[in-house]
């Protein structure tokens, strides 16, 4: 098949997406046509390789890690003992080992706080590893993990952004002393005397929630250690950035060049998720070196989900000074970000990604700024799609929408108003970005016109009149790729800078070369994780070499033993298009210009003259008298000897290119946080549906313009996989957790990913305003939804919403109960509660999501002191408890019980304290339970009260009860019912022991079974 | 499709010993060992080493591991290697290997209209699609989309999804819900 024959083109980049096969000339340059993918053979057939599907070495042990049930806790103690003995495991490692063979990830804050691979003294969220099993299977390695015994003390936990500012919150890391573990106030122009001029302040105060964009691949680690050399061998699905390597190799006490990373063919999504994959890659490479065998391991999703990266959560306030017209003067900004248990590299970057930025795609020339960094007990954050960008502008573009509310203007007239002119650009923002290209203004009065908002008004009109809710919502955004390396280091002080040394630039690498048979080939340090880079590859150097697409080959397979890369080098910060696409045209250019000084004098002309194209090589005044491409290509490998005094064979070229503009921070804090930015403008339309509260996208337009685009199938699959992302962002997932740090999304049935129902298409509008900065013009253009939608779709819901004077939509994720809760007014009180049970006191309140609460009431035919005595008795009492295998007393009315309890899917030992309080005999007493085990915690208190009465006596009872860890995460939807039916088998024991009936739970008066009634029929049973 | 667990009481396996298991895997007969525990993707997997079927959740939400048992698309992470004794599976590498060879007509337009980035979703949706298509060759794009809401794909948003099985059935999408 030819490069004609797959081609394709676009059929309009404006109004509709490219789409359909319409061959093109071969002629045509390859860069900017809409070209099917070069991957997607393999993966259609199922013959692509990714990680898991990799060959692994004879000996190889597998990998399962223990993960703490506890948000916070002081770790006491690990006994392996038992789970060595498990036949077919090899090792068991823990801290101690850490200790041992490696380090301490560094941090990038200037502050004591240490993460370690593995937990050494404390545990700072549900999820963080403790130990690992080594076995001959992955299944054995997961029994052997139920054997290991683990003391805990829990600690307060801090499980949220507001508790982690409290005086007295429990420190995480005791050394810092706090859990605010950073604080920068930063001043930008005259931010002051703005707010005294302006005619007035609007404020909008708003918290963006925890969630993550979750591939469809989890992690894959396959380690190897040669202690001969001592270096390690590591191949696995990280992404990059490769400024990550450094971390990893440190924390392995090794140099770079002893820690040999390579990537595999395939892999299945990041959206920077995959970065987080650095830990364990350190993980599993101690894990080699103790056990001294190859190790695997594979990320379930349970684990995925509950430990392996979140955005980060934040709380954000900006005030803004503003005209009577909607100018805003200036703004004054308060964010505080959440990046969980530890600040893990390369955060706080998610905080400072966006600095050069932080003012969005307006014109506003005074700042003032304080960034907060928390830590708290959940997961770690990390790069995930819009990486910081959706929380900077879901505050951002709520401020501008209440600006126009405020001031009872048109928010799109906010919008124009305040825009970054056309004539400004290359503008340079109040913290020191520079917005490379774009006109704004007219991109929005573009997309106001094809996306038909003036249609979209008369529908929200009419709409209205029927007395439906409906609302339109704007948002504006400037999209940042390329992130220059050294914005992060804007967290430190000038004075803490100085001593680091500088950080910038962003370097992409590329290497091109030439075989013998004049096949091209190309490496790069990209990463891919599904964007297609291998074609778009294939395109930018065919172009340049005059060739057809398909004598192009693409390798981004990276092995940091044998490939070029940079610390920058990576998938992250969209720098693709515009860095490594640019690259390899440098490289390819390069390389070109070489062969053409090689054939110039046999061309008769200066190497300038000299053509690529047509698979030819010809001097530019003579086309016919050529030589074929292979032919040159050939010369440099078998002739090395005629070549020209002082020239080089061209055979192969690598090229490092930065972008220009990249400089470290200024000793004044002002950054130029990435090397380009795009600008997106959406806008659509949204109903609620009165009675249920769901929301319905009715349309939504997004106009893009991310310079020059290379590959517009491409660029519209990015734009739609980011709008889907967003949409699951502003309407589904959050990361939950209960007050006790308990994690409640571990299955894909919990933390709720949109499906094929959810996601609407949404219209794709571009303009193209090539970026002077990259070598092809391209910017990035995956993340702007991510940062663009979740707004939008809030500022249309607080349009619809307008009559219930709400000042601000409900936090993300926009839920039908949340909004249902706004529109409806509140439920009427519950009624009181049924006579007899007033006496009972209320059990301790039990904190946390998956806590559960029942009481009951039973009359038994024996005296209140025969039920008492049943009560105070071990062996009743262990008879009584479900699934009690064992009971010990350990002290007066206290026990130590072996439990084994099933829910749902899940199945676990636990090992429960049990005791009997507040003892008022024969009438009261309290019964309170805690236990733990590899699958999570749970805890419980019950009160029963005697009544004597004419038939012998009424035990009352009232419980709470709460289960965090694994089964919590899995079995919540299961829980509820499951811990009913265990507590009610437990009174109904004891009501059945004390001689009563078996009857049912008073509340829960369930009908007989199918048993009870089928053996009822044959007369079998009464 | 047959029903999994067999009518007469099916016979007791014991868990600590491997099982010879024999499928006939797209139209050959291959026969590996499994303990009665171990998953069928497990068993495709790394047992037979047919990899093209992916595992995203192991818990039957994702619908990456999808095959066709019997014919019937089915989760291979929700079924146990020993219960698929004696069936036929069909997974994605036998999509183009009954088409001579060649990307059958839906994959064909997968691949033009987009329909994959990072590919880690594509085996189940083809595996479904071709079971569904076959009991239904023209759904409306409503019917196509609820069905495929037992799939999660995280890349695509599924537009070009939906856009390549409405151009494989004769159909063309819905662009925008109105105007
Ligand atoms: S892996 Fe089977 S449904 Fe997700
Ligand atoms: S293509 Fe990546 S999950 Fe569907």
């Amino acid at each position: 098949m030819t490069a004609t024959q797959t081609a394709t083109q676009t059929v309009e980049i404006k109004g509709s997406p490219a789409r359909g096969a319409e061959p093109v000339a071969a002629a045509a340059p390859f860069v900017g046509r809409a070209m099917p993918r070069v991957e997607d053979a393999a993966l259609l057939t199922g013959v692509a390789r990714y990680a898991d599907d990799l060959p692994v070495k004879p000996g190889t042990l597998h990998a399962a890690i223990l993960r703490s049930p506890h948000a916070h806790a002081d770790l006491l103690g690990i006994d392996t003992a038992a789970a060595l003995a498990v036949p077919g495991v090899a090792a068991v490692v823990t801290g101690e080992d850490a200790k041992r063979h490696a380090s301490a990830f560094l941090v990038g804050i200037r502050a004591p706080m240490e993460h370690w691979c593995l937990a050494i003294d404390r545990v700072r969220h549900v999820g963080e590893p403790v130990a690992v099993v080594l076995a001959d299977s992955r299944y054995l390695a997961e029994d052997a993990l139920d054997r290991i015994e683990v003391r805990y003390r829990p600690l307060p936990p801090v499980t949220s952004i507001a508790q982690a500012l409290e005086e007295g919150s429990e420190p995480l890391h005791p050394a810092v002393g706090s859990n605010l573990v950073n604080s920068r106030s930063f001043r930008y122009g005259d931010p002051e005397a703005a707010f005294a001029r302006a005619a007035r302040t609007v404020s909008v105060e708003v918290e963006y929630p925890r969630n993550s964009c979750t591939p469809m691949e989890c992690f894959v680690v396959l380690a190897d250690y040669d202690a001969a050399e001592d270096s390690y061998e590591v191949l696995s699905n990280f992404s990059g950035p490769f400024a990550v390597h450094p971390v990893m190799a440190r924390a392995l006490n090794v140099p770079g060049s002893r820690l040999r990373l390579k990537t595999p063919p395939h892999s299945g999504g990041s959206f920077g998720n995959k970065q987080a994959v650095f830990p364990y890659v350190v993980l599993m490479g101690l894990c080699a070196r103790v056990a001294g065998r190859p190790v695997k391991w594979v990320e379930d999703r349970l684990e995925h989900l509950m430990a392996a990266t979140s955005a980060t959560a934040r709380r954000m306030r900006i005030d803004a000074a503003v005209e009577p017209d909607g100018r805003v003067l200036a703004l004054r900004m308060e964010q505080t970000e959440d990046c969980g248990a530890y600040l893990r590299a390369p955060e706080p970057a998610s905080l400072y990604r966006n600095h050069g930025n932080l003012t969005g795609a307006y014109d506003i020339p005074n700042l003032a700024l304080t960034n907060r960094i928390v830590v708290t007990n959940k997961t770690p954050t990390g790069l995930n799609r819009g990486f910081g960008g959706g929380q900077l502008y879901y505050g951002l573009e709520r401020l501008m929408n209440r600006v126009a509310a405020e001031l009872g203007l048109d928010p799109l007239d906010v919008i124009r108003r305040n825009l970054v002119a056309a004539d400004a650009m290359p503008y340079r923002t109040a913290s020191g970005g520079t917005l490379d290209s774009g006109d704004y203004r007219a991109t929005l009065e573009q997309a106001v016109r094809e996306g038909a908002l003036d249609a979209l008004m008369a529908r929200r009109d009419a709409l209205r009149a029927e007395g439906r809710l409906y609302g339109i919502g704007y948002a504006a955004v400037v999209e940042p790729s390329i992130s220059n390396m050294g914005y992060i280091t804007t967290v430190l002080t000038a004075e803490e800078r100085r001593k680091a040394g500088p950080k910038n630039g962003a370097q992409a690498t590329a290497s091109v070369a030439v075989d013998p048979t004049g096949g091209v080939s190309v490496t790069v340090a990209s990463a891919p994780q599904g964007q297609g880079h291998r074609t778009v590859l294939a395109q930018v150097v065919a172009d340049v070499f005059g060739l057809r697409f398909e004598d192009i080959r693409v390798n981004t397979d990276l092995d940091t033993g044998k490939d070029a890369w940079s610390i920058a080098s990576g998938n992250y910060s969209s720098r693709f298009a515009g860095a490594v696409a640019g690259a390899a045209q440098v490289a390819a250019t390069r390389l070109r210009g070489r062969m053409a000084a090689l054939v110039a004098a046999q061309l008769n002309c200066r190497a300038d003259d000299v053509r690529f194209a047509g698979g030819k090589v010809f001097s530019d005044a003579n086309p016919d008298n050529g030589l074929s491409f292979s032919r040159v290509a050939a010369a440099g490998h078998w002739s090395p000897g005629t070549l020209p005094d002082g020239q080089e064979a061209a055979l192969r070229e690598t090229a490092f290119w930065t972008p220009e503009p990249l400089k470290a921070p200024t000793d004044g804090d002002h950054i130029n946080s990435s090397a380009c930015y795009g600008f997106i403008f959406d806008f659509c339309g949204v109903e609620i549906d009165r009675t249920t509260g769901a929301l319905r996208i009715d349309r939504y337009v997004t106009m893009h313009d991310a310079g020059r685009l290379l590959n517009p199938l491409l660029v519209e699959g990015q734009i739609l996989g980011g709008f889907a992302h967003a949409v699951g962002t502003a309407l589904y997932e959050e990361y939950a957790y209960g007050d006790d740090g308990r994690f409640l999304s571990g299955t894909f049935a919990d933390y709720l990913v949109p499906t094929a129902c959810e996601v609407p298409v949404p219209v794709i509008l571009h303009r193209e305003s090539p970026s002077p900065v990259t070598p092809l013009g391209a910017k990035g253009v995956g993340e702007g939804n991510c940062m663009s939608t979740p707004v939008c779709l809030a500022n249309a819901v607080a349009d619809a919403l307008a009559g219930f004077s709400v000042d601000e939509p409900p936090s993300l994720p926009i839920t039908p109960a949340k909004l249902a809760a706004l529109i409806h007014p509140p439920e009427p009180p519950r009624p009181a509660p049924a006579a007899g049970m007033n006496e009972i006191p209320p059990p301790a309140a039990v904190k946390g999501g998956r806590g559960l609460t029942g009481e009951g009431s039973r009359e038994v035919p024996a005296t209140p002191e025969q039920v008492w005595a049943i009560l105070l008795d071990p062996k009743e009492l262990a008879a009584l408890l479900p699934g009690c295998e064992a009971l010990d007393l350990v002290g007066p009315n206290a026990y130590r019980a072996e439990v084994v309890v099933g829910i749902g899917p899940v199945r676990g030992r636990y090992t429960a304290e049990v005791a009997l309080s507040d003892l008022d005999p024969p009438k009261a007493l309290t019964l309170t339970g805690s236990g733990t085990s590899a699958l999570g915690s749970g805890s419980g208190t019950g009160h029963v009260t005697l009544e004597r009465t004419a038939g012998g006596t009424r035990v009352t009872y009232r419980y709470s009860a709460s289960v965090g860890g694994k089964v919590a995460a899995v079995g919540g939807r299961m829980l509820d019912s499951a811990s009913r039916l265990l507590i009610g088998q437990f009174f109904e024991k004891l009501v059945a022991r004390a001689g009563g009936s078996a009857a049912s739970d008073a509340h829960s008066a369930r009908p007989p079974s199918l048993l009870a009634r089928l053996l009822r029929i044959l007369g079998l049973n009464r | 499709m047959p029903p999994l667990t067999s009518p007469e009481t099916p016979p007791v396996l014991a868990a600590e010993t491997r099982h010879a298991v024999s499928i006939v895997l797209n139209g050959k007969p291959r026969t590996g060992h499994a303990h009665p525990r171990l998953l069928l993707s497990d068993f495709l997997r790394h047992e037979l080493g047919a990899h093209g079927t992916r595992v995203g959740c192991e818990h039957g939400v994702c619908g990456a591991c999808t095959v066709r048992i019997d014919g019937v698309a089915a989760r291979a992470c929700l079924t146990l290697a020993v219960q698929a004794d004696g069936r036929r599976i069909d997974t994605v590498e036998g999509l183009a290997e009954a088409n001579e060879g060649r990307m059958t007509a839906l994959q064909e337009a997968f691949r033009r209209h987009h329909a994959l980035q990072c590919g880690f979703c594509t085996a189940g949706i083809l595996m479904s699609l071709t079971d569904y298509l076959g009991r239904n060759p023209k759904p409306t794009e409503e019917e196509l989309r609820d069905m495929l809401s037992g799939h999660l794909c995280r890349c695509t948003g599924y537009a070009g999804i939906v856009r390549a099985v409405m151009e494989v059935t004769g159909q063309t999408m819905k662009e925008v819900s109105h105007v």
